[in-house]
């Protein structure tokens, strides 16, 4: 098992490179520099040029990119132009916002997803699979904006029950209920798509396991259903449940960018989408590297849980 | 019996429903967290810098006038200049020394004295590039400044500035955030994150930075102007104008400002007050008087006359804009010529001014940008431009850039490009705009913004001398004078002028927008 990390995380640093290089070009490319961005309409090549050179960016591209690289491997990802403040800071604190936000929906949607998938597995062609499979198609079809939106105007304009946006209430401390209370409608929100589609693929796990003989074999040996269901059924399903989690989880975190958007979360997604915008090269660049380093290292996490659960896989 | 169908999955599904009920039932009032007397303001956009030198948008001024002074300031609900932390000032007879008589005994937020020497050391931190304190830079918007030559300090309560040429614009931009005197020792203290830990001599001090949700400002008892209203004051930054709205709504804040048009009329209710104030805005279409079908003044004229501008203001922008009449915006009063209106709509004059021109069907190519500081609704705008252009016979072919990429193809020049571009210029001096971007000696290679490449000699002149001149009403005089003919040559489409609107809750009483588009708050309280 040690070896098997050890190799996942050896290959995975290629990866991360290879993600280096394209956001630094792309980034390079991309018409528009950050001075431009900076000065508007007062953009005057000349005005342009000296804002640049302030900047640093009049050095040669390939030499910018081995400076940045290097300042990086030592931990120093620059300072934002568009912030003011150091990028590492900025990404962390946004980073733990997004985790926080997606931690939590991804969590609702496996529970939902799972339990949702194996009562309509279970309960096949009744009342309760048909109940699902109606909600859920409804879950999977709704854009998660517009059901933020939609969210936001019932229980935070109308009724008045949860806040609008943000993280925490700007007066008062930054309490674990507060945050839960502003947690509800994202989490809802972002996570109304992947238990669509978790709830789905589990169903149809669960009622490819349930037609095995090994559970025929279970019912004779007088293993109640529940028993049957949830213990012999589920275990055998979720190999092939795990990898939907994981990438799902990577949907989840895209979505994510939208429902920061809406709900004004102070997440990383929204950060990258502000600094895209403004040209912030440095913070879109570290941003880019650190949250594809966090989904690499993920799916190295998603690998090794799944060959934990099934003995076959073993590298 | 009801107590004997209680399964364990009924009770399970009961405790989870309380649970939920539980975690709903522990929030508390939304409005009652906030003490009496703070203002809670949705901005658009997280704040970049506090430091006045180095921030260059809006979103940040209205939070840096409220805690910085100039030596001036506009007067209330103009763009004329009054004084602010200098009591009075000498203009030398050459326009070229200006010496400005400091308040005495005005402090600094963090205690230091407000005196000549922070006033020295404000403008030679932006100018000298060898200033021990140039590196808390960029200063994006140090060109304000370029004519100063240098910045002496006599004595403690009188400061010089010498310039390099006579430059009328001078004053202005002494009022604008770019001129706000700093203090030396917080800059010393924090250096490059002194933007983050302002202290000015404003009506309300820095307190709280908190990224992505809020910064705070309080109360400056001993603020030289007399205190401000209100305790202090909130902004959260609030990207997403449905939000922004919504939060509006939901009583989550007391002013927000920058309404979208389409969200106004749920603010049309005794609930709320909304505010306007036409701004020093103009939104055109850069034409190229150079090569192609707008070569001809006639063809320029035409377009001009083709385009609904009401409709435009009206429908497309819902009334959150008037109709420019011409290069300089009505909020400069005492510049603007009342004498010029603006082209009327009237698209058989257009076809008549086409066909004298020989050209009835002109190819145009029509630059539209996505979105973009002050730019409005520019894709919307662009679309009904197209089609009143093309009802007197223009074929206009659009081509859409985002706001970064459109400005690296219109600022070099428009030439072998596109015949008509669109813009906007928010200044606070009528000799900004048409100095910058009407002069032949402001043509893209010569570093200035003359995308379209006009040029009349008339009008370099009129420019040339009241930019020299330190006598307002001669400057009025010339900038009347430029207006007319400009009008006439139509280098530009004149399409509108921005209206800046907020809305606050009907318990905010003060609330009042500047022309200069800063949004000063020392008189706004709240019931």
């Amino acid at each position: 098992m040690g070896r098997y990390i050890l190799y996942r995380l050896m290959s995975a640093v290629p990866v991360v490179l290879g993600i280096t290089v394209i956001v630094f070009f792309i980034m390079s490319l991309i018409p528009g520099d950050p001075a431009t961005a900076i000065l508007g309409a007062y953009a005057s090549p000349e005005n342009v040029a000296k804002l640049n050179a302030d900047l640093g960016l009049d050095r040669p591209m390939v030499a910018r990119y081995f400076i940045w690289l290097g300042h990086m491997l030592t931990g120093d990802f620059g300072r934002s132009f568009s912030l003011n403040r150091p990028v590492l800071d900025e990404i962390l604190e946004r980073f733990s916002a997004t985790l926080v936000l997606a931690g939590v929906s991804l969590l609702l949607c496996a529970i939902l997803g799972i339990a949702a998938g194996v009562v309509s597995a279970a309960r096949q062609y009744g009342w309760q699979d048909k109940a699902i499979t109606f909600a859920v198609l409804i879950g999977i079809s709704i854009p998660s904006f517009f059901l933020g939106m939609l969210l936001i105007l019932t229980f935070a304009v109308n009724l008045r029950w949860l806040p609008v946006s943000g993280m925490y209430e700007i007066y008062g401390g930054r309490t674990i209920p507060d945050l839960l209370r502003h947690m509800v409608l994202p989490a809802t929100a972002l996570a109304a798509v992947a238990t669509g589609v978790i709830a789905r693929l589990s169903r149809g796990a669960m009622l490819e396991v349930l037609r095995q003989d090994y559970i025929r074999t279970a019912r004779a040996k007088g293993v109640s259903e529940t028993g049957v269901v949830w213990r012999h059924a589920l275990r055998a399903a979720m190999v092939s449940i795990i990898p939907v989690l994981g990438i799902q989880a990577g949907f989840v975190l895209s979505g994510a960018v939208y429902i920061e958007v809406v709900f004004q979360w102070p997440g990383v997604g929204r950060m990258l989408v502000d600094a895209i915008l403004k040209r912030d090269l440095l913070l879109v660049q570290g941003g880019v590297t650190f949250v594809a380093t966090c989904y690499v290292l993920f799916n190295i996490i998603v690998d090794v849980a799944q060959s934990l659960i099934d003995p076959r896989i073993k590298a | 019996m009801l107590s004997a169908r209680l399964t364990r999955r009924a009770l399970l599904s009961a405790s989870a429903a309380t649970l939920a009920a539980a975690t709903l039932g522990l929030r508390a009032p939304l409005l009652a967290q906030t003490p009496a007397g703070v203002l809670i303001i949705g901005q658009v956009a997280e704040p970049k810098t506090l430091d006045p030198q180095a921030a260059t948008a809006a979103n940040d001024f209205r939070i840096s006038v409220n805690v910085f002074d100039g030596l001036v300031r506009f007067k209330d609900g103009t763009l004329e200049v009054e004084p602010a932390l200098a009591s009075s000032w000498d203009i030398s007879a050459d326009g070229l020394a200006y010496t400005f008589h400091l308040r005495e005994g005005v402090k600094f937020h963090d205690g230091s004295d407000f005196n000549a020497e922070a006033v020295k050391f404000t403008f030679e931190r932006m100018l000298k590039e060898d200033h021990p304190y140039a590196k808390t830079g960029p200063f994006p918007l140090a060109f304000f400044f370029s004519s100063v030559k240098s910045v002496e300090a006599p004595d403690a309560k009188t400061a010089v500035f010498t310039l390099s040429e006579p430059f009328a614009p001078f004053l202005a931009n002494l009022a604008t955030p770019t001129g706000y005197i700093v203090s030396p020792a917080a800059v010393a203290q924090h250096g490059a994150d002194f933007g983050r830990n302002p202290a000015g001599t404003g009506p309300f001090r820095f307190k709280e930075w908190r990224a992505n949700e809020m910064v705070a400002i309080e109360k400056n008892a001993e603020y030289w102007d007399g205190p401000a209203a209100s305790e202090a004051i909130v902004f959260r930054p609030i990207t997403d104008a449905n939000t922004r709205t919504a939060e509006m709504l939901a009583g989550g804040l007391d002013i927000m400002v920058e309404v979208p048009p389409v969200s106004l009329s749920q603010f049309r209710t005794d609930a709320y007050h909304i505010v306007e104030a036409a701004g020093a805005h103009l939104w055109f279409l850069i034409l190229n008087c150079k090569d192609g079908a707008f070569a001809d003044k006639r063809v320029r004229q035409a377009a001009n006359y083709a385009v609904n501008k009401e409709a435009l203001v009206n429908n497309v922008l819902e009334g959150t804009a008037t109709v420019a009449a011409g290069p300089t915006p009505a909020a400069f009063n005492w510049a603007v010529n009342p004498d010029v209106a603006p082209y009327a709509y009237d698209p058989e004059k257009a076809k008549a001014l086409l066909a004298e021109a020989g050209q009835p069907n002109p190819k145009i190519t029509f630059f539209v940008t996505e979105g973009g500081s002050g730019m409005l609704d520019p894709v919307a705008m662009g679309t009904a431009i197209q089609a009143d252009l093309a009802a007197v016979g223009f074929e206009v072919t659009i081509q859409t850039y985002e706001w970064n990429t459109f400005l690296d193809q219109v600022n070099p020049g428009l030439s072998g490009k596109a015949d008509m571009a669109e813009m906007a210029w928010m200044t606070n001096d009528p000799d900004t705009l048409p100095f910058l971007a009407l002069r032949s000696e402001a043509f893209p290679d010569k570093g200035g913004f003359n995308s379209g490449y006009y040029s009349n000699p008339e009008v370099d002149d009129l420019l040339n001398k009241a930019r020299v001149s330190t006598d307002q009403a001669e400057r009025a005089d010339l900038y009347k004078k430029m207006q007319a003919i400009v009008h006439d040559d139509a280098p530009w489409l004149f399409v509108a002028n921005w209206k800046q609107n907020a809305v606050s809750t009907a318990a905010v009483s003060g609330l009042v927008l500047q022309p200069s588009f800063l949004l000063t708050l020392k008189s706004v309280s709240k019931a």
